[in-house]
């Protein structure tokens, strides 16, 4: 299943990466390719922009703008003037995060 | 001082029980275990551990995988929440863990200095942060608990397809109902004023019957038919799989009870409205939608869906009156 193409933000500098994998390794929809001892964006419109990747690259070579793709957490903060949030972060508020993993 | 090592009584079938009932938000806040370091089995200074969340639902996914081995389980403080939901919080993080290893004396405990976190915990951890500060390494395992022998018996290596996220039909139609559920003050919003109406104008009991289901099919269509059908629907857009889904709604109800063209035309313009905007809903509890492409679905479809819905009603209740 994919979703709307040209829209994610994830970007890769190649000449800060160093190849170590770490970005392929956590990313949920395979969105990396490694070659050459360096890691490359094979399928950017998969991303979800979960910020994984640029969260663990020690070398700062990824930035995404990280968020949830959930329109009630950003139509709750368009309303509220807040940041995009289903108001779980201090206890289960939604039951979106009532699943398993 | 260490904290103490906590035990926990084996899952029972109450606890599955209330793991289901938990998804559907029964009881859900209180469905926890107390964070901290845990026993499984008798594990020695060389068992793995592994990290997860205190929602209860996470804890035993892990503790089930980890049937007949030893191991421990470092359990964080998200609040009740899932690993991904948490991580996405910060609050399955890089802080909350690093405070963890520390106070439950880990360093202690075990001879080796790795310890195995849930990839979908990625995005709040920094890995090489917690190396720094720890001494721990981090690996990544894989995505679903149920992996966890087959990455711990392959040294800790995860295939390709234990670290993809999937949104398989049977995950989707769990979902369904906890959609339809939601939903149901948007139904009653609508059911309410439309009845009030039907009966202020002397509709008959089949005339109430008529106007529920014909608006609660809407709402299904968006809560039920939209997760079930995602993969087949067109169109990338949840909003658009929606608007489909109830204009095929809209255009049943249209011909089973017989509507003139008037009402017709209102019922398209309101029902794929209410459709779509639950179907929208739906990316949350997705897998794979991101928060730009959300904003730009927002952006695209919110308003129309408002002004559609709210042309459908003026239509039909201008023809109501005419009528």
């Amino acid at each position: 299943m994919r979703y709307l193409p040209g829209v994610a933000t994830l970007a890769l500098d190649r000449e800060a990466c160093t190849g170590c994998g770490v970005c392929a390794a956590v990313c949920p929809h395979r969105v990396f390719r490694m070659a050459d001892g360096k890691a490359s964006i094979a399928d950017l419109d998969a991303c979800m922009e979960c910020g994984a990747c640029a969260r663990n690259c020690a070398w700062g070579a990824l930035k995404v703008e990280a968020g949830v793709g959930c329109a009630q957490a950003i139509l709750h903060g368009m309303m509220t003037g807040s940041a995009p949030s289903c108001g779980c972060a201090s206890g289960p508020a939604s039951p979106c995060c009532g699943g398993p993993t | 001082m260490a904290d103490e090592l906590r035990t926990a009584p084996p899952p029972t079938g109450w606890d599955r029980c209330r793991g289901v009932l938990s998804r559907w938000g029964f009881g859900r806040g209180s469905y926890r275990v107390a964070p901290g370091l845990y026993a499984v089995g008798t594990p020695g200074p060389e068992a793995p551990v592994l990290v997860t969340a205190n929602y209860k639902l996470s804890f035993d996914a892990v503790r089930r995988s980890l049937a007949g081995r030893d191991a421990w389980l470092l359990v964080l403080d998200t609040v009740g929440i899932n690993v991904w939901c948490a991580a996405g919080k910060g609050t399955f993080g890089t802080e909350e863990l690093v405070l963890r290893v520390r106070t439950c004396g880990l360093g202690e405990r075990v001879r080796h200095r790795t310890l195995v976190l849930p990839q979908l915990g990625a995005p709040g951890v920094a890995g090489f942060e917690v190396a720094r500060r720890t001494g721990f390494k981090v690996v990544y395992g894989p995505v679903r608990a149920g992996d966890i022998g087959a990455f711990l018996d392959g040294g800790m290596k995860a295939t390709d397809a234990m670290r993809r996220v999937e949104f398989p039909l049977a995950e989707r139609l769990m979902l369904a109902p906890l959609e339809l559920l939601q939903a149901l003050p948007v139904f009653a919003a609508m059911l309410l004023p439309a009845a009030a109406w039907t009966l202020a104008r002397g509709g008959s009991a089949g005339d109430l019957a008529g106007v529920s289901w014909t608006l609660f099919g809407a709402v299904a269509a968006g809560a039920v038919l939209v997760p079930g059908l995602l993969p087949w629907l067109p169109f990338r857009a949840f909003a658009l799989k929606g608007w489909l889904a109830g204009l095929a709604w809209a255009l049943f109800a249209a011909w089973a009870r017989g509507m003139d063209a008037a009402t017709t035309a209102a019922a398209v313009l309101f029902l794929p409205a209410v459709s779509a905007f639950l179907a929208l809903n739906f990316t949350g509890a997705s897998t794979f939608t991101s928060q730009n492409g959300v904003n730009k679905e927002i952006r695209l479809f919110v308003r129309p869906m408002g002004v559609c819905a709210l042309a459908g009603v003026v239509l039909a209740a201008v023809h109501g009156v005419l009528r």
